[in-house]
């Protein structure tokens, strides 16, 4: 499915009040993270990027998608029912028992999921398996590793990154959702990651940087990385956690905290006047 | 007696026998694994030569992807390579697979189902000089923990080779257990090898009476095994002994079949008792038929350098030390 940017903006403000609204149900989950890289992953699915198929999930000439950071579900799941892999009532199913929307993505619980993520770190090594078995195979698919700047802390991480430029592997590209955002703090409080664009092009990778609200930067940098460049290429989109939410905005308490219902109404309208802006312009 | 039904090396304890270790059959299974199933690929950690997968790599450089010392790494790549339909195999010291990656194999492979065969060869004190760093005595509790994953320790290079065979197409994810050092030819050819299926090796002789002593061993020390048993029969005292390879799934009907015939066993490892193989096989028998049993592994310690055989008389796990246990158990 392709969207306009402006259809990809309105949509972007339904999918942050579902996140809010799957959160409240559920009671836990992430919260400041997904909201924050909403236009990421819309512009992916959305914006002319992806090559998928929702009535055919295991499709064999899809590209594959592999959420690294998966705490970022409620993003995920909305974005995929959006897509069509599931229905959108099943959004408010999240984290229960016998819910096909686990906590954290399994792979065989719900069509879309390409892997299961959980504890970070890990996913770029998977992409890349996946991107080498494409290549060995001779297909011509693409992968995407999404992921988040914490997981930049993690060994593995950068054991990926080092194999990824080994290979030269041009039909891979990663993102960083650079929130600046850990559990424990800021980012350059817990662990700085500065100069992050350099470290990555010092191991083999094209780094390009977009304001990760931008749809039209996004769109630009994801479609320079799957046509232009013959190397892995790195999108570092700079986002606000909590994007959308006037009082979760830059707050790294929220990567964890869901809001309870005064908040998330609070939440829901700011969201429902953002929405109206929108569709006044 | 070596048990005749199951077409066992007979020249096992001759001077000449051939010694090769179950690397070097894994090794050689691995060609015939490529050669055989065009998915099959293959992925070390910077061991290539140490864990036999340079046949492989020489063979199909095409489909061997070598990652430098990065083994978690390698297990979440090889999770990758599984999703788009490869059959991978990845190979370093068990110390580093499963010890270093235990929760990439855990949430990439094992959680995520997605089939990998997963070596973890230089396992045991016989690895050596190279000390009690490298000298995995862990591995078997690490990865039986694991559901989807299933663990295998072949007795010898032709059970190593068949064991890769059979892992290719086997239902799930497989862990082998290989050693370093070379040690007889137990079987043959025609020798059944099956993952999820024991061999009893080693019979009373046919009209004597058994002594009620079974022993369960797994990998290098089945040889030693088999000669302490030939030295007690030459002695009177009739033992029976197992090849325990499958570690999990257990052979649970053979070992209950061999336990309500036995008086005590004994279980045999290169492990630390808590957690290995022993283990396994007691948390069976006490749910099923509970009967004495005597344990011979690693007690809580770790290993050091020395020579192979040394450090297996060392750690009280050599023929004497077998053949002393049996006499114990006898009393």
């Amino acid at each position: 499915m392709v969207l306009t940017d402006e259809e990809i903006k309105k949509l972007a403000v339904e999918v942050r009040k579902e996140i809010i609204e799957m959160l409240l149900e559920a009671k836990s989950g992430h919260c400041a993270g997904p909201l924050g890289a909403v236009e990421i992953y819309l512009t992916l699915y959305f914006g002319g990027i992806l090559q998928y198929d929702s009535h055919r999930p295991l499709w064999e000439d899809r590209d594959r998608v592999v959420v690294s950071n998966g705490h970022y579900a409620p993003l995920l799941y909305a974005v995929l029912a959006h897509a069509g892999y599931f229905p959108l009532e099943e959004l408010k199913t999240l984290r229960k028992l016998g819910s096909r929307l686990q906590g954290h993505p399994h792979r065989l619980s719900l069509p879309g999921i390409e892997t299961s993520s959980g504890p970070v770190g890990e996913g770029l090594s998977q992409a890349i398996g996946m991107a080498l078995g494409l290549k060995m195979s001779k297909k011509k698919q693409q992968v995407y590793c999404l992921m988040g700047d914490g997981e930049q802390d993690c060994g593995n991480t950068w054991e990926a990154a080092m194999l990824a430029g080994k290979y030269q592997l041009d039909n891979l590209t990663a993102v960083i959702d650079r929130n600046s955002i850990q559990i424990d703090g800021f980012t350059k409080n817990v662990m700085p990651l500065e100069p992050l664009k350099a470290k990555y092009e010092s191991f083999g990778w094209k780094v390009l940087e977009v304001d990760g609200h931008n749809i039209s930067e996004l769109k630009q940098a994801f479609q320079a990385a799957k046509s232009i460049f013959v190397r892995p290429v790195l999108i570092i989109a700079h986002t606000i956690p909590g994007k959308g939410v006037d009082f979760m905005q830059w707050e790294y308490r929220w990567h964890g905290r869901v809001p309870n219902s005064q908040e998330a109404e609070q939440a829901l309208r700011e969201l429902r006047t953002i929405k109206g802006k929108i569709e006044a312009e | 007696m070596l048990n005749k039904n199951i077409y066992l090396n007979e020249k096992v304890f001759e001077k000449e026998r051939k010694l090769i270790a179950s690397r070097d059959g894994f090794g050689e299974g691995l060609v015939l694994a490529g050669e055989k199933d065009e998915r099959v690929v293959a992925l070390c950690a910077d061991v290539t030569e140490s864990v036999r997968m340079h046949l492989f790599k020489n063979r199909f450089p095409q489909r061997f992807v070598e990652l430098g010392i990065a083994e978690q790494n390698m297990a979440a790549v090889a999770s990758g390579l599984a999703a788009t339909g490869k059959i991978p195999v990845m190979g370093t010291y068990a110390v580093f697979s499963p010890g270093r990656n235990w929760e990439q194999i855990r949430t990439t492979i094992c959680y995520n189902k997605q089939k990998v065969i997963i070596i973890g060869s230089h396992s045991g004190l016989n690895v050596g000089a190279d000390g009690g760093s490298h000298q995995a005595l862990e591995d078997i509790a690490l990865t039986r923990v694991l559901p989807h994953l299933a663990v295998v320790m072949p007795a010898d290079a032709l059970e190593a080779r068949k064991a890769i065979l059979e892992a290719i197409h086997y239902s799930s994810s497989v862990y082998i257990r290989l050693t370093r050092t070379k040690s007889p030819l137990l079987t043959t050819e025609k020798s059944p090898f099956q993952i999820g299926k024991s061999q009893v090796f080693w019979l009373p002789k046919e009209g004597e009476q058994f002594s009620g002593i079974t022993i369960f061993v797994s990998g290098y020390l089945v040889f030693k095994a088999l000669e302490a048993a030939k030295e007690l029969e030459e002695e009177g005292i009739n033992i029976a002994v197992i090849n325990n390879s499958a570690i999990k799934p257990l052979d649970e009907k053979l070992i209950l079949e061999w336990a309500k015939k036995s008086k005590m066993i004994i279980t045999l490892e290169e492990h630390q008792k808590a957690g290995g193989m022993g283990s396994a096989i007691a948390e069976f028998l006490s749910a099923h038929h509970p009967l004495p049993i005597k344990f011979m592994g690693v007690n809580d310690k770790f290993g050091e350098s020395g020579e192979a055989d040394e450090l297996i008389k060392k750690y009280g796990l050599d023929e004497e030390a077998i053949k002393k246990a049996v006499k114990e158990c006898l009393k």
